[in-house]
C-alpha cells in the first residue's frame, strides 16, 4: 500500500494573510432553489456521483414518501415532531440542489433534544426504516445537545427509500455528543444526506459514519465551530459491494481558534462496479489560530472491478497553527503482509481475513461504544464471508 | 527426524531488465540437530536462499530441488511449507496493523496443529515465550510488529520460533540491528530451540558476532549466488580475522 503524508511544511500552500481567498471549499449557500441549477454531472461537486441513479432527487422528483421511525429515548432526551423555525439553526445553508430541495419540502423539523447538563449513559437509538423507493422522502432533523450534556445518539437506517435529508446538529458549549449514523439500507435504496454540525465552545463532537447498504449513498458532512476549544472527531467505515456507490464528502471548517479536528475514514471494496468516493476538505480560516487538524482516508480494494476515489484538500489562511496534515492511500492486499502471515502456517483465506479485520479493527476500537464495536466487527466478518473467505485465487 | 536438503537451487528475481539470476546452484543439507551458518557479503544470495525456501512470490525457482524429510517443498504453498515444519525469521518482520500478537499467534498455532491450543496452557505458553525474550506480557495485545523497535521485532520472531516449534528454523540476519544485550537474549532463544531434539537451524548472517553465542556446526561462505567454501566453525574465525576478500577475489 502506498501512502502519502503531507504536512504543512512540505507541501501545503500557505496563503498570506492579506491575500483574498477564493475557494471552492466554502461556497456561498442559498435556501433559494433557483440559485441551484439542475446539475449536469460535470460540476466539481457532482463529478463522481452517478446522477442517473439518484431517481431525480437532484432535479424535480416529487417528495411525499414517509419513513417509519422507532425511537428509543433515554431520560434527559426528548423527541418532538413538526417543530417550526429550526431550519438553519446550526448555520446550515444548502450548498447544492438536493439540500435546497429537501429544505424547501420540509417546513418543520424533528427535534431531538438533550437537556443541558444531562449525562445520558445509554445510547439513544433511532431506527429509521424506508417503506419503498417511491415517492421520494424529504426530511429535516435537528439534534441539539444542551451545554455540558453528554450523550450518544445512534441513527440506524434500513429498508428501501429514496431519501434526501438534512440533519443539523448543535453541540452546546462544553457538551460531549457522539452521533452514530449507520447506512444499512436495502440494495435498492438511494440516500443523499446533508449534515451540518456546529460545535460549541470547548465542546466535543464525535461522528461515527458507517455505510454498508444502499444502491447510492452520498453523504455531505460539514462541521464548523461556534467558539474556541471545540473538538471534532469523524470516524468512517464503509464496505462497498458490487454495484454500490458510496460517497462521503466531508468539510471541516475551522472557524474558531484553538479548535481540533481528526478525521479517519476507512473503506473496503469488493465486486464489479463497487465505487467509493471520499472527499476530505479542511479549511483553516484566518481567525482559526492555534488549531490542529488531521485527515486520513484508506481504502482496501479486495477484488478487480472496484474503484476508490480519494481526494483530500487542505486550505490554510493563517500561518499560526499547531499542526495540519493529511494522508490518503488506496491499495490491494499487501503481499508482504500475506506472506508473513502465511509463512507462519496461516492459510491464504485466513490471512486475508486477518488483514481486513485488522484494517478495520484499528478504527473500530476508537469508536468507544462497546455494543456497536462488537456489531461492526460482526458485520465486517459477514461482508468478508461474501467474498474474501470464499475466494481461493492466485496462490503464492 | 528432520532433514532439509537443498540441491542445486537456482533462483531468479524479476527486474526491469528481465529475470536476473541470483542463486546459481546452491547445494546444502541440514541434518537432525545441525546448525549451519551462511555468511557472505551483501548481494551474495543469502536472503534469497531463505525467502525462496519459504516460498516468497518475488522469487522464481528455475532449477534444483528443496525437500524436507523427502517431501517436495517447492511444490507446496507458503502456508503448507510452514505446516510441513519450516519457519522463517525475517530480517524485516512485517507490520500487520489491527491484528494483535495474541490473535496472530493463536491463529498460526491453530493452523499448524489443526486444532486450537488449549486456552489455559496457551496463555501461559505465550507469556513464557515473551518473558524469555524479555518482552512484557502486555506485548501480546499490541498489533503484530506495529511500532515495535528493531530489537523488539527480532525478539518477537524468536518468541514465535519458541511457540510454533518448527522442524527447521531459517533465521535471516536475526542479529542485524541488535545491541549486545538483545543479541544475547536472541542467541539464548536460538540455543533453547536447538536443544530440543531433531531440530535444524539455518542461520544467515553478515557478521561473525552472533556465532560466538550460537556455535554453528558448519559454516558456508556465499559469493555471487554460490557456496564458495564450506567448513567448520574455524571458517567463521578466519572470516572474522580476514573478511570476505579472499572469497570475493577468487570468484572474479
Amino acid at each position: 500500500m502506498t501512502s502519502t503524508l503531507d504536512s504543512i511544511t512540505d507541501s501545503l500552500e500557505l496563503r498570506r494573510a492579506d491575500e483574498r481567498v477564493d475557494s471552492h471549499l466554502h461556497p456561498e449557500g442559498s435556501f433559494n432553489l433557483e440559485d441551484h441549477p439542475v446539475p449536469t454531472g460535470r460540476e466539481e461537486i457532482w463529478r463522481f456521483t452517478p446522477l442517473k441513479r439518484l431517481r431525480g432527487l437532484y432535479d424535480a422528483a416529487p417528495f411525499g414518501g414517509k419513513l417509519d421511525v422507532d425511537a428509543r429515548l433515554q431520560d434527559g432526551v426528548t423527541l418532538t415532531d413538526e417543530v417550526a423555525d429550526l431550519i438553519g439553526t446550526s448555520g446550515f445553508v444548502p450548498t447544492d440542489r438536493i439540500a435546497a430541495r429537501a429544505a424547501e419540502a420540509t417546513p418543520t423539523s424533528t427535534l431531538i433534544e438533550i437537556a443541558a447538563e444531562a449525562v445520558v449513559d445509554e445510547a439513544v437509538v433511532i431506527d429509521v426504516s424506508g417503506t419503498g423507493i417511491e415517492p421520494a422522502v424529504a426530511q429535516h432533523v435537528v439534534v441539539r445537545a444542551g451545554a455540558f450534556s453528554k450523550a450518544t445518539v445512534v441513527f440506524h437506517f434500513e429498508g428501501s427509500a429514496t431519501l434526501a435529508d438534512n440533519v443539523e446538529i448543535v453541540v452546546g458549549d462544553g457538551a460531549q455528543l457522539t452521533v452514530v449514523s449507520i447506512d444499512d439500507w436495502a440494495d435498492d435504496a438511494v440516500r443523499a444526506g446533508h449534515r451540518h454540525v456546529q460545535v460549541g465552545r470547548d465542546a466535543q463532537f464525535k461522528h461515527v459514519d458507517v455505510t454498508f447498504g444502499g444502491n447510492v449513498v452520498r453523504n455531505d458532512t460539514v462541521a464548523e465551530y461556534a467558539g474556541p476549544g471545540g473538538t471534532v472527531e469523524m470516524l468512517g467505515l464503509y464496505f462497498a459491494d458490487a454495484g454500490q456507490h458510496m460517497e462521503h464528502r466531508l468539510f471541516v471548517d475551522h472557524t474558531a481558534p484553538k479548535t481540533k479536528s481528526h478525521v479517519v475514514y476507512k473503506g473496503a471494496l469488493q465486486g464489479v462496479g463497487a465505487h467509493t468516493v471520499w472527499i476530505g476538505n479542511v479549511l483553516i480560516r484566518k481567525v482559526a489560530e492555534g488549531i490542529e487538524t488531521y485527515e486520513e482516508n484508506r481504502n482496501l480494494v479486495l477484488t478487480d472491478g472496484a474503484q476508490a476515489d480519494s481526494v483530500p484538500n487542505l486550505e490554510i489562511e493563517t500561518g499560526e497553527i499547531e499542526g495540519a496534515g493529511h494522508a490518503s492511500a488506496t491499495g490491494r492486499f499487501d503481499d508482504e503482509q500475506l506472506f508473513y502471515l502465511r509463512s507462519r502456517g496461516v492459510s491464504e483465506a485466513e490471512a486475508r481475513r486477518l488483514v481486513v479485520h485488522g484494517f478495520f479493527n484499528d478504527l473500530i476500537r476508537q469508536i468507544g461504544v462497546p455494543a456497536l464495536e462488537e456489531k461492526l466487527t460482526a458485520t465486517v466478518e459477514a461482508e468478508l464471508a461474501k467474498n474474501v473467505l470464499n475466494e481461493k485465487k492466485d496462490t503464492i | 527426524m528432520s532433514t532439509l536438503a537443498i540441491k542445486d537451487l537456482q533462483v531468479t528475481v524479476e527486474t526491469e531488465d528481465g529475470p536476473k539470476e541470483i542463486l546459481k546452484g546452491v547445494t546444502l543439507t541440514i541434518n537432525d540437530g545441525e546448525t549451519h551458518a551462511i555468511m557472505g557479503p551483501n548481494g551474495s544470495g543469502k536472503s534469497t536462499t531463505a525467502y525462496s525456501i519459504a516460498g516468497h512470490p518475488k522469487y522464481t525457482v528455475t532449477g534444483g530441488s528443496v525437500t524436507l524429510d523427502g517431501k517436495d517443498v517447492l511444490a507446496m504453498s507458503v502456508d503448507e511449507r510452514a505446516q510441513a515444519g519450516l519457519f522463517l525469521a525475517m530480517q524485516y518482520p512485517v507490520e500487520v496493523p489491527g491484528v494483535s500478537m495474541a490473535n496472530f499467534l493463536r491463529t498460526a498455532k491453530t493452523a499448524l496443529d489443526g486444532e486450537a491450543p488449549k486456552l489455559r496452557t496457551w496463555v501461559k505458553d505465550v507469556n513464557g515465550a515473551l518473558d524469555r525474550m524479555n518482552l512484557d506480557p502486555a506485548f501480546s495485545q499490541r498489533s503484530v510488529n506495529e511500532g515495535f523497535s528493531g530489537g523488539e521485532k527480532k525478539r518477537a520472531e524468536i518468541a514465535q520460533l519458541d511457540l510454533l516449534d518448527p522442524k527447521v528454523a531459517i533465521l535471516d540476519e536475526i542479529d542485524s540491528g541488535l545491541d549486545i544485550d538483545a543479541l544475547k537474549v536472541v542467541s539464548d532463544g536460538i540455543n533453547n530451540f536447538r536443544e530440543r531434539p531433531t531440530k535444524g537451524v539455518l542461520l544467515i548472517t553478515h557478521y561473525t558476532r552472533i556465532l560466538r553465542y550460537v556455535q554453528p556446526d558448519f559454516v558456508h561462505v556465499f559469493v555471487d549466488g554460490r557456496i564458495a567454501e564450506s567448513g567448520g566453525p574455524e571458517l567463521a574465525e578466519e572470516l572474522e580475522a580476514n573478511g570476505y576478500e579472499r572469497f570475493t577475489m577468487a570468484a572474479r
